[in-house]
Protein backbone atom coordinates (compact mmCIF):
# COMPACT_ATOMS: atom_id res chain seq x y z
CA UNK A 1 0.00 0.00 0.00
CA UNK A 2 1.69 3.19 -0.85
CA UNK A 3 1.49 5.91 1.72
CA UNK A 4 -0.66 8.75 0.03
CA UNK A 5 -0.83 11.48 2.72
CA UNK A 6 -0.31 14.83 1.91
CA UNK A 7 0.25 16.52 5.08
CA UNK A 8 0.37 14.73 8.74
CA UNK A 9 -2.53 16.54 10.92
CA UNK A 10 -3.75 13.80 13.56
CA UNK A 11 -3.96 10.06 13.54
CA UNK A 12 -7.36 9.79 13.77
CA UNK A 13 -8.17 9.22 10.30
CA UNK A 14 -4.83 7.79 9.09
CA UNK A 15 -5.56 3.71 8.33
CA UNK A 16 -3.86 0.87 9.98
CA UNK A 17 -2.45 0.09 7.14
CA UNK A 18 -0.52 3.61 6.86
CA UNK A 19 0.16 3.55 10.81
CA UNK A 20 1.97 0.10 9.73
CA UNK A 21 4.31 1.40 7.01
CA UNK A 22 5.02 4.37 8.95
CA UNK A 23 6.34 2.46 12.14
CA UNK A 24 8.41 0.03 9.90
CA UNK A 25 9.45 2.49 7.73
CA UNK A 26 10.92 4.45 10.86
CA UNK A 27 12.41 0.87 12.65
CA UNK A 28 14.64 1.10 9.46
CA UNK A 29 15.73 4.35 9.98
CA UNK A 30 16.76 3.28 13.42
CA UNK A 31 19.67 1.99 12.42
CA UNK A 32 20.78 5.48 10.81
CA UNK A 33 21.36 7.04 14.32
CA UNK A 34 23.71 4.67 15.32
CA UNK A 35 26.28 4.69 12.64
CA UNK A 36 29.22 6.70 13.17
CA UNK A 37 28.19 9.41 10.09
CA UNK A 38 24.68 9.97 11.20
CA UNK A 39 23.80 10.83 8.15
CA UNK A 40 22.33 9.75 4.74
CA UNK A 41 21.45 12.10 1.36
CA UNK A 42 17.98 10.92 0.83
CA UNK A 43 16.53 14.51 1.24
CA UNK A 44 19.39 16.69 -0.30
CA UNK A 45 18.11 20.14 -1.35
CA UNK A 46 14.83 20.36 0.38
CA UNK A 47 14.12 22.57 3.06
CA UNK A 48 11.99 21.98 6.77
CA UNK A 49 10.51 24.66 8.61
CA UNK A 50 10.12 24.35 11.70
CA UNK A 51 7.07 27.18 13.17
CA UNK A 52 6.86 26.55 16.78
CA UNK A 53 4.35 29.19 18.67
CA UNK A 54 4.46 27.65 21.62
CA UNK A 55 7.67 26.15 24.09
CA UNK A 56 9.40 22.89 23.04
CA UNK A 57 12.34 21.27 24.00
CA UNK A 58 12.13 17.66 22.51
CA UNK A 59 9.84 17.80 19.70
CA UNK A 60 11.39 20.78 18.07
CA UNK A 61 15.04 19.49 18.59
CA UNK A 62 14.13 16.38 17.59
CA UNK A 63 12.56 17.16 13.84
CA UNK A 64 15.51 19.69 13.44
CA UNK A 65 17.72 16.61 14.16
CA UNK A 66 16.00 13.91 12.52
CA UNK A 67 16.03 16.86 9.48
CA UNK A 68 19.57 16.99 9.38
CA UNK A 69 20.28 13.54 9.73
CA UNK A 70 18.10 13.25 5.92
CA UNK A 71 20.72 16.19 4.34
CA UNK A 72 17.25 18.41 4.86
CA UNK A 73 18.14 22.04 5.75
CA UNK A 74 15.71 23.01 8.32
CA UNK A 75 15.17 26.42 9.49
CA UNK A 76 12.84 27.14 12.70
CA UNK A 77 11.26 30.04 14.45
CA UNK A 78 9.53 30.43 17.64
CA UNK A 79 6.80 32.87 18.05
CA UNK A 80 8.22 35.12 20.65
CA UNK A 81 11.10 36.10 17.97
CA UNK A 82 8.97 36.27 14.92
CA UNK A 83 6.60 38.76 13.79
CA UNK A 84 4.14 37.37 15.54
CA UNK A 85 4.92 39.89 18.41
CA UNK A 86 4.13 42.81 15.90
CA UNK A 87 0.98 41.52 15.14
CA UNK A 88 1.02 39.69 12.26
CA UNK A 89 -1.33 36.48 11.71
CA UNK A 90 -1.05 32.61 11.47
CA UNK A 91 -1.76 32.75 7.67
CA UNK A 92 0.35 35.72 7.14
CA UNK A 93 3.38 34.41 8.77
CA UNK A 94 2.82 31.18 6.81
CA UNK A 95 2.29 32.58 3.45
CA UNK A 96 5.12 34.31 3.77
CA UNK A 97 7.46 31.20 4.86
CA UNK A 98 5.63 29.49 2.44
CA UNK A 99 6.87 31.71 -0.34
CA UNK A 100 10.43 31.19 0.59
CA UNK A 101 9.37 27.76 -1.14
CA UNK A 102 10.24 25.37 1.93
CA UNK A 103 8.82 21.93 1.40
CA UNK A 104 7.64 21.07 5.02
CA UNK A 105 6.15 23.34 7.22
CA UNK A 106 6.10 21.89 11.04
CA UNK A 107 3.91 23.73 12.82
CA UNK A 108 3.09 23.51 17.05
CA UNK A 109 0.35 26.02 17.81
CA UNK A 110 -1.71 27.01 20.96
CA UNK A 111 -5.41 26.76 18.69
CA UNK A 112 -6.79 23.27 17.86
CA UNK A 113 -7.09 23.21 13.95
CA UNK A 114 -4.13 25.31 13.14
CA UNK A 115 -2.08 22.91 11.21
CA UNK A 116 -5.52 22.08 9.15
CA UNK A 117 -6.34 25.61 8.55
CA UNK A 118 -2.37 25.92 7.14
CA UNK A 119 -2.82 22.81 5.32
CA UNK A 120 -6.05 24.02 3.29
CA UNK A 121 -3.94 27.37 1.98
CA UNK A 122 -0.73 26.48 1.33
CA UNK A 123 1.21 24.04 -0.72
CA UNK A 124 3.49 22.03 1.06
CA UNK A 125 3.44 19.65 3.63
CA UNK A 126 2.35 20.61 7.06
CA UNK A 127 3.42 18.53 9.79
CA UNK A 128 1.44 18.70 13.21
CA UNK A 129 3.73 19.19 16.01
CA UNK A 130 0.89 19.46 18.44
CA UNK A 131 -2.21 21.79 18.07
CA UNK A 132 -3.88 23.31 21.17
CA UNK A 133 -5.58 20.16 22.98
CA UNK A 134 -6.25 18.53 19.68
CA UNK A 135 -3.59 15.93 18.33
CA UNK A 136 0.31 15.40 18.45
CA UNK A 137 0.73 12.69 15.94
CA UNK A 138 4.33 12.11 15.67
CA UNK A 139 4.48 11.89 19.66
CA UNK A 140 1.59 8.82 19.09
CA UNK A 141 3.66 7.13 16.52
CA UNK A 142 7.01 7.37 18.77
CA UNK A 143 5.14 6.05 21.77
CA UNK A 144 3.85 3.10 19.25
CA UNK A 145 6.94 2.11 17.88
CA UNK A 146 8.78 2.38 21.53
CA UNK A 147 5.69 -0.20 22.76
CA UNK A 148 6.21 -2.14 19.31
CA UNK A 149 9.71 -2.55 20.05
CA UNK A 150 9.17 -3.54 23.68
CA UNK A 151 6.13 -5.84 23.45
CA UNK A 152 6.60 -7.37 19.76
CA UNK A 153 3.10 -6.41 18.87
CA UNK A 154 0.29 -3.39 19.41
CA UNK A 155 -3.26 -5.47 19.03
CA UNK A 156 -4.33 -6.90 22.19
CA UNK A 157 -2.36 -4.99 24.40
CA UNK A 158 -4.18 -3.19 27.53
CA UNK A 159 -2.86 0.66 27.64
CA UNK A 160 -3.50 2.98 30.65
CA UNK A 161 -3.32 6.54 29.69
CA UNK A 162 -3.16 8.47 33.41
CA UNK A 163 -3.63 12.04 34.23
CA UNK A 164 -5.41 15.15 32.12
CA UNK A 165 -6.71 13.60 29.73
CA UNK A 166 -8.91 16.65 29.00
CA UNK A 167 -6.03 18.78 27.60
CA UNK A 168 -4.08 16.39 25.92
CA UNK A 169 -3.14 16.16 22.70
CA UNK A 170 -0.76 13.27 22.92
CA UNK A 171 -3.50 10.89 24.40
CA UNK A 172 -5.94 12.09 21.22
CA UNK A 173 -3.54 11.02 19.04
CA UNK A 174 -2.25 7.72 20.84
CA UNK A 175 -6.02 6.81 21.19
CA UNK A 176 -6.73 7.38 17.55
CA UNK A 177 -3.77 5.15 16.78
CA UNK A 178 -4.06 2.71 19.67
CA UNK A 179 -7.41 1.94 18.59
CA UNK A 180 -7.11 1.65 15.27
CA UNK A 181 -4.34 -0.74 15.77
CA UNK A 182 -6.04 -2.96 17.90
CA UNK A 183 -5.20 -2.38 21.83
CA UNK A 184 -7.27 -2.12 24.46
CA UNK A 185 -7.42 1.77 26.08
CA UNK A 186 -8.01 2.58 29.64
CA UNK A 187 -8.20 6.31 30.81
CA UNK A 188 -7.39 7.37 34.18
CA UNK A 189 -7.52 10.72 35.53
CA UNK A 190 -10.23 13.15 37.96
CA UNK A 191 -13.34 12.91 36.82
CA UNK A 192 -13.20 16.72 35.71
CA UNK A 193 -10.42 16.10 33.42
CA UNK A 194 -12.17 12.77 31.83
CA UNK A 195 -14.85 14.50 29.15
CA UNK A 196 -18.13 12.71 29.32
CA UNK A 197 -17.56 11.84 25.19
CA UNK A 198 -14.22 10.11 26.63
CA UNK A 199 -16.42 6.89 27.02
CA UNK A 200 -16.53 6.24 23.68
CA UNK A 201 -12.85 6.04 23.74
CA UNK A 202 -12.54 2.94 26.27
CA UNK A 203 -12.66 2.31 29.51
CA UNK A 204 -12.89 5.50 32.21
CA UNK A 205 -11.90 5.46 36.06
CA UNK A 206 -10.66 7.59 38.20
CA UNK A 207 -9.34 4.77 40.73
CA UNK A 208 -5.20 4.58 39.47
CA UNK A 209 -4.50 1.65 41.59
CA UNK A 210 -7.84 0.15 39.44
CA UNK A 211 -7.37 1.39 36.59
CA UNK A 212 -3.32 0.12 35.77
CA UNK A 213 -4.09 -3.12 36.97
CA UNK A 214 -2.97 -5.58 34.84
CA UNK A 215 -1.68 -3.12 31.88
CA UNK A 216 1.14 -3.97 29.64
CA UNK A 217 1.77 -0.33 28.94
CA UNK A 218 1.11 2.71 31.32
CA UNK A 219 1.05 6.09 29.59
CA UNK A 220 1.78 8.57 31.96
CA UNK A 221 0.45 12.51 31.05
CA UNK A 222 1.82 16.01 32.00
CA UNK A 223 -0.21 17.78 34.10
CA UNK A 224 -0.81 20.78 31.96
CA UNK A 225 -0.37 23.45 34.46
CA UNK A 226 -0.49 26.12 31.64
CA UNK A 227 -4.07 25.00 30.80
CA UNK A 228 -5.46 25.07 33.88
CA UNK A 229 -7.19 27.77 33.41
CA UNK A 230 -10.62 26.76 35.46
CA UNK A 231 -10.36 24.90 38.73
CA UNK A 232 -10.05 20.84 37.28
CA UNK A 233 -9.01 20.05 40.73
CA UNK A 234 -8.32 21.78 44.36
CA UNK A 235 -4.60 21.72 44.61
CA UNK A 236 -1.44 20.24 42.67
CA UNK A 237 -0.88 18.32 46.12
CA UNK A 238 -4.33 16.75 45.80
CA UNK A 239 -3.69 16.02 42.69
CA UNK A 240 -0.75 13.77 42.95
CA UNK A 241 -1.89 12.20 46.22
CA UNK A 242 -4.48 10.41 44.21
CA UNK A 243 -2.88 10.08 40.70
CA UNK A 244 1.30 10.44 40.97
CA UNK A 245 2.65 7.16 39.75
CA UNK A 246 4.04 5.67 42.24
CA UNK A 247 5.64 1.67 42.98
CA UNK A 248 3.03 0.92 44.69
CA UNK A 249 0.38 1.54 42.20
CA UNK A 250 2.84 -0.26 39.39
CA UNK A 251 2.91 -2.98 41.36
CA UNK A 252 -0.88 -3.64 40.09
CA UNK A 253 -0.01 -3.85 36.71
CA UNK A 254 1.84 -6.70 34.90
CA UNK A 255 5.26 -7.79 35.59
CA UNK A 256 6.71 -6.89 32.44
CA UNK A 257 5.10 -3.53 32.26
CA UNK A 258 6.37 -0.56 30.74
CA UNK A 259 5.91 3.27 31.70
CA UNK A 260 6.03 6.01 29.29
CA UNK A 261 5.95 9.59 29.73
CA UNK A 262 6.18 12.46 27.04
CA UNK A 263 7.64 15.09 28.62
CA UNK A 264 8.23 17.42 30.11
CA UNK A 265 7.89 15.55 33.32
CA UNK A 266 6.86 17.24 36.73
CA UNK A 267 8.32 15.03 39.26
CA UNK A 268 6.76 13.91 41.75
CA UNK A 269 3.65 15.84 40.40
CA UNK A 270 2.33 13.21 38.28
CA UNK A 271 5.17 10.86 38.31
CA UNK A 272 7.89 9.47 41.55
CA UNK A 273 11.22 9.91 40.77
CA UNK A 274 11.90 6.37 41.39
CA UNK A 275 9.22 5.31 39.04
CA UNK A 276 10.29 7.74 35.77
CA UNK A 277 14.09 6.41 36.83
CA UNK A 278 13.16 2.78 37.52
CA UNK A 279 14.26 -0.25 35.38
CA UNK A 280 10.64 -0.46 33.63
CA UNK A 281 10.47 3.35 32.09
CA UNK A 282 11.19 3.55 28.77
CA UNK A 283 11.04 7.22 28.91
CA UNK A 284 14.46 8.11 27.17
CA UNK A 285 14.03 5.23 24.48
CA UNK A 286 10.78 7.18 23.74
CA UNK A 287 13.03 10.36 22.70
CA UNK A 288 15.46 8.26 21.15
CA UNK A 289 12.63 6.67 18.87
CA UNK A 290 11.19 10.27 17.97
CA UNK A 291 14.43 11.04 16.13
CA UNK A 292 13.65 7.71 13.76
CA UNK A 293 9.65 8.59 13.47
CA UNK A 294 10.04 11.92 12.55
CA UNK A 295 13.24 11.14 9.40
CA UNK A 296 10.43 8.46 8.60
CA UNK A 297 7.76 11.48 8.49
CA UNK A 298 9.67 13.84 6.60
CA UNK A 299 10.97 10.97 4.64
CA UNK A 300 7.33 9.76 3.72
CA UNK A 301 5.86 13.39 3.10
CA UNK A 302 8.34 15.31 1.16
CA UNK A 303 10.53 12.83 -0.76
CA UNK A 304 6.94 12.12 -2.97
CA UNK A 305 7.17 10.30 -6.14
CA UNK A 306 6.07 11.97 -9.04
CA UNK A 307 3.04 9.22 -9.04
CA UNK A 308 2.16 9.86 -6.14
CA UNK A 309 2.42 13.78 -6.45
CA UNK A 310 -0.12 13.51 -8.80
CA UNK A 311 -2.80 11.01 -7.61
CA UNK A 312 -2.08 11.98 -3.70
CA UNK A 313 -5.21 12.03 -1.53
CA UNK A 314 -5.43 15.18 0.75
CA UNK A 315 -5.61 13.35 4.44
CA UNK A 316 -7.17 17.03 5.65
CA UNK A 317 -10.04 16.45 7.40
CA UNK A 318 -12.31 18.83 7.56
CA UNK A 319 -11.78 21.93 9.32
CA UNK A 320 -13.92 22.68 11.88
CA UNK A 321 -15.07 26.10 11.26
CA UNK A 322 -14.72 27.52 14.96
CA UNK A 323 -10.84 26.31 15.25
CA UNK A 324 -10.38 28.07 11.80
CA UNK A 325 -11.59 31.21 13.52
CA UNK A 326 -9.73 30.98 16.38
CA UNK A 327 -6.19 29.74 14.08
CA UNK A 328 -4.64 33.05 14.00
CA UNK A 329 -2.63 34.42 16.82
CA UNK A 330 -4.43 36.27 19.02
CA UNK A 331 -1.39 38.72 20.19
CA UNK A 332 -1.05 42.41 21.37
CA UNK A 333 -0.32 44.45 18.81
CA UNK A 334 2.60 46.76 18.89
CA UNK A 335 3.72 48.78 17.01
CA UNK A 336 5.68 47.25 14.09
CA UNK B 1 20.42 -19.00 -17.40
CA UNK B 2 18.74 -22.48 -15.37
CA UNK B 3 19.53 -23.18 -12.15
CA UNK B 4 22.38 -25.52 -12.64
CA UNK B 5 24.07 -22.30 -14.55
CA UNK B 6 23.24 -20.12 -11.75
CA UNK B 7 25.05 -22.60 -9.16
CA UNK B 8 27.94 -23.09 -11.39
CA UNK B 9 28.38 -19.87 -12.13
CA UNK B 10 28.49 -18.67 -8.20
CA UNK B 11 30.89 -21.96 -7.60
CA UNK B 12 33.31 -20.05 -9.94
CA UNK B 13 32.87 -16.51 -8.44
CA UNK B 14 33.38 -18.00 -5.28
CA UNK B 15 36.97 -19.32 -6.47
CA UNK B 16 37.80 -16.35 -8.25
CA UNK B 17 37.05 -14.10 -4.83
CA UNK B 18 39.41 -16.18 -2.83
CA UNK B 19 42.04 -16.74 -5.60
CA UNK B 20 41.80 -13.06 -6.19
CA UNK B 21 42.28 -11.94 -2.63
CA UNK B 22 44.42 -14.98 -1.31
CA UNK B 23 42.47 -16.55 1.52
CA UNK B 24 39.78 -14.86 3.30
CA UNK B 25 41.72 -12.45 5.31
CA UNK B 26 39.76 -9.16 6.18
CA UNK B 27 37.29 -10.25 3.29
CA UNK B 28 33.75 -9.30 3.99
CA UNK B 29 30.45 -10.00 1.92
CA UNK B 30 27.85 -6.64 1.51
CA UNK B 31 24.38 -7.95 0.02
CA UNK B 32 22.23 -4.93 -1.44
CA UNK B 33 18.82 -5.76 -0.99
CA UNK B 34 16.95 -7.58 -1.63
CA UNK B 35 18.40 -10.17 -4.16
CA UNK B 36 22.38 -9.73 -3.69
CA UNK B 37 21.57 -10.59 -0.54
CA UNK B 38 20.30 -14.26 -1.25
CA UNK B 39 23.90 -13.90 -3.75
CA UNK B 40 25.81 -13.15 -0.72
CA UNK B 41 24.21 -15.87 1.68
CA UNK B 42 24.94 -18.76 -1.40
CA UNK B 43 28.52 -17.10 -2.16
CA UNK B 44 29.25 -17.29 1.94
CA UNK B 45 28.28 -20.79 1.96
CA UNK B 46 30.62 -21.71 -0.83
CA UNK B 47 33.41 -20.45 0.57
CA UNK B 48 32.56 -21.52 3.84
CA UNK B 49 32.22 -25.41 1.99
CA UNK B 50 35.79 -24.30 0.08
CA UNK B 51 37.90 -22.82 3.31
CA UNK B 52 36.06 -23.30 5.98
CA UNK B 53 35.63 -20.14 7.04
CA UNK B 54 32.29 -17.75 7.90
CA UNK B 55 32.82 -14.44 6.82
CA UNK B 56 30.99 -11.68 8.04
CA UNK B 57 28.00 -10.50 6.03
CA UNK B 58 26.23 -7.45 5.85
CA UNK B 59 22.46 -6.03 3.83
CA UNK B 60 22.65 -2.61 1.97
CA UNK B 61 19.49 -1.20 1.30
CA UNK B 62 20.49 1.55 -0.97
CA UNK B 63 16.62 3.05 -1.33
CA UNK B 64 17.72 6.87 1.04
CA UNK B 65 20.80 6.73 -1.46
CA UNK B 66 19.19 6.75 -4.93
CA UNK B 67 19.47 9.20 -7.47
CA UNK B 68 16.25 8.76 -8.84
CA UNK B 69 13.34 8.54 -6.18
CA UNK B 70 11.62 11.71 -7.14
CA UNK B 71 11.44 10.56 -10.95
CA UNK B 72 10.48 7.01 -10.43
CA UNK B 73 6.56 5.83 -10.55
CA UNK B 74 6.71 4.04 -6.93
CA UNK B 75 8.72 4.92 -3.75
CA UNK B 76 10.45 1.32 -3.03
CA UNK B 77 9.52 0.11 0.42
CA UNK B 78 13.09 1.06 2.94
CA UNK B 79 14.04 -2.38 4.61
CA UNK B 80 17.13 -1.11 6.17
CA UNK B 81 20.60 -1.67 6.37
CA UNK B 82 22.41 -3.76 8.49
CA UNK B 83 26.29 -4.21 8.97
CA UNK B 84 27.09 -5.59 12.13
CA UNK B 85 30.49 -4.71 11.65
CA UNK B 86 33.38 -2.14 11.20
CA UNK B 87 34.12 -1.94 7.35
CA UNK B 88 37.33 0.24 7.79
CA UNK B 89 40.45 -1.51 6.43
CA UNK B 90 38.40 -4.48 4.55
CA UNK B 91 38.10 -6.09 1.67
CA UNK B 92 34.27 -5.55 1.04
CA UNK B 93 33.00 -7.80 -1.61
CA UNK B 94 29.58 -5.51 -2.99
CA UNK B 95 26.85 -8.21 -4.19
CA UNK B 96 24.01 -7.83 -6.60
CA UNK B 97 22.19 -9.66 -9.11
CA UNK B 98 22.26 -7.47 -12.20
CA UNK B 99 24.36 -4.83 -13.25
CA UNK B 100 22.86 -2.50 -15.47
CA UNK B 101 23.28 1.07 -15.45
CA UNK B 102 25.50 1.32 -12.16
CA UNK B 103 23.17 4.00 -10.79
CA UNK B 104 22.97 1.09 -8.07
CA UNK B 105 26.41 0.17 -7.50
CA UNK B 106 26.96 4.33 -7.37
CA UNK B 107 24.29 4.58 -4.54
CA UNK B 108 26.18 1.40 -2.75
CA UNK B 109 29.38 2.82 -2.66
CA UNK B 110 28.40 6.10 -1.16
CA UNK B 111 26.40 4.28 1.50
CA UNK B 112 29.54 1.97 2.11
CA UNK B 113 31.48 5.38 2.24
CA UNK B 114 29.00 6.33 5.31
CA UNK B 115 29.84 3.39 7.25
CA UNK B 116 34.08 3.80 7.01
CA UNK B 117 36.64 3.66 5.05
CA UNK B 118 37.25 0.16 3.49
CA UNK B 119 40.82 -1.11 2.12
CA UNK B 120 39.00 -1.42 -0.83
CA UNK B 121 35.58 -2.77 -2.80
CA UNK B 122 35.04 -5.12 -5.47
CA UNK B 123 32.06 -5.97 -7.28
CA UNK B 124 30.31 -9.42 -7.84
CA UNK B 125 27.21 -9.43 -9.54
CA UNK B 126 25.52 -12.25 -11.50
CA UNK B 127 24.43 -10.89 -14.76
CA UNK B 128 26.30 -8.29 -16.36
CA UNK B 129 23.60 -6.79 -18.72
CA UNK B 130 25.78 -3.85 -20.32
CA UNK B 131 24.45 -0.26 -21.18
CA UNK B 132 26.74 1.36 -18.03
CA UNK B 133 25.66 5.24 -17.79
CA UNK B 134 28.61 5.59 -15.20
CA UNK B 135 32.32 4.42 -15.05
CA UNK B 136 31.44 1.18 -12.98
CA UNK B 137 32.38 -2.58 -13.69
CA UNK B 138 32.06 -5.46 -11.67
CA UNK B 139 35.55 -7.79 -10.43
CA UNK B 140 33.42 -11.29 -10.84
CA UNK B 141 30.56 -11.47 -13.75
CA UNK B 142 28.14 -14.70 -13.03
CA UNK B 143 27.33 -14.26 -16.84
CA UNK B 144 27.69 -11.33 -19.48
CA UNK B 145 24.77 -10.93 -20.80
CA UNK B 146 24.24 -8.67 -24.00
CA UNK B 147 20.96 -7.08 -23.93
CA UNK B 148 19.12 -4.43 -25.53
CA UNK B 149 17.92 -1.23 -23.75
CA UNK B 150 14.24 -1.94 -24.34
CA UNK B 151 14.37 -5.40 -22.48
CA UNK B 152 14.47 -6.31 -19.27
CA UNK B 153 16.52 -8.95 -17.04
CA UNK B 154 14.48 -11.09 -14.72
CA UNK B 155 17.00 -12.84 -12.02
CA UNK B 156 14.67 -15.65 -10.15
CA UNK B 157 15.80 -16.39 -6.75
CA UNK B 158 15.06 -20.10 -4.81
CA UNK B 159 14.61 -17.54 -1.68
CA UNK B 160 12.59 -14.73 -3.38
CA UNK B 161 10.76 -16.41 -6.29
CA UNK B 162 10.83 -20.34 -5.86
CA UNK B 163 13.36 -21.16 -8.69
CA UNK B 164 16.42 -20.30 -9.75
CA UNK B 165 16.52 -18.92 -13.23
CA UNK B 166 17.88 -15.39 -15.86
CA UNK B 167 15.27 -14.85 -18.34
CA UNK B 168 15.53 -12.08 -20.67
CA UNK B 169 12.05 -10.51 -21.02
CA UNK B 170 11.54 -8.66 -24.48
CA UNK B 171 10.27 -5.16 -24.70
CA UNK B 172 6.83 -6.17 -25.26
CA UNK B 173 6.51 -8.25 -22.90
CA UNK B 174 7.06 -5.26 -20.33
Amino acid sequence: MPFTHRHLLGLEHVSSDDLIHLLDTATSFQEISEREIKKVPTLRGKTVVGLFYEASTRTRTSFEIAAKRMSADFVSLSASTSSATKGETLLDTARNLAAMRPDAIILRHGSSGAPHFLAAHLDCAIVNAGDGAHEHPTQALLDLLTIRERKGRLAELTVAIVGDILHSRVARSNVFALRTLGARVRLVGPPTLLAPELRDWGEVTSDLEEGVRDADVIMMLRLQLERQGKNFFPTVDEYSRYFCLTERAVARAKSDVIIMHPGPINRGVEIASDVADGPYSVIMDQVTNGIAVRMAVLYLLINRSRAEAEGATDSAAPVPAAEVEAAPTRLRRKAG
Amino acid sequence: MDAQAVERALTRVAHEVLEHNKGTDGLVLVGIRSRGVYIAERLRNKIRAIEGVELPMGIMDITLYRDDLSRSKQRPEVKGTQIPFAVDDKRVVLVDDVLFTGRTIRAALDALMDFGRPLNVQLVVLVDRGHRELPIRADYVGKNLPTAVSESVHVRLQESDGCDEVVIARAEER
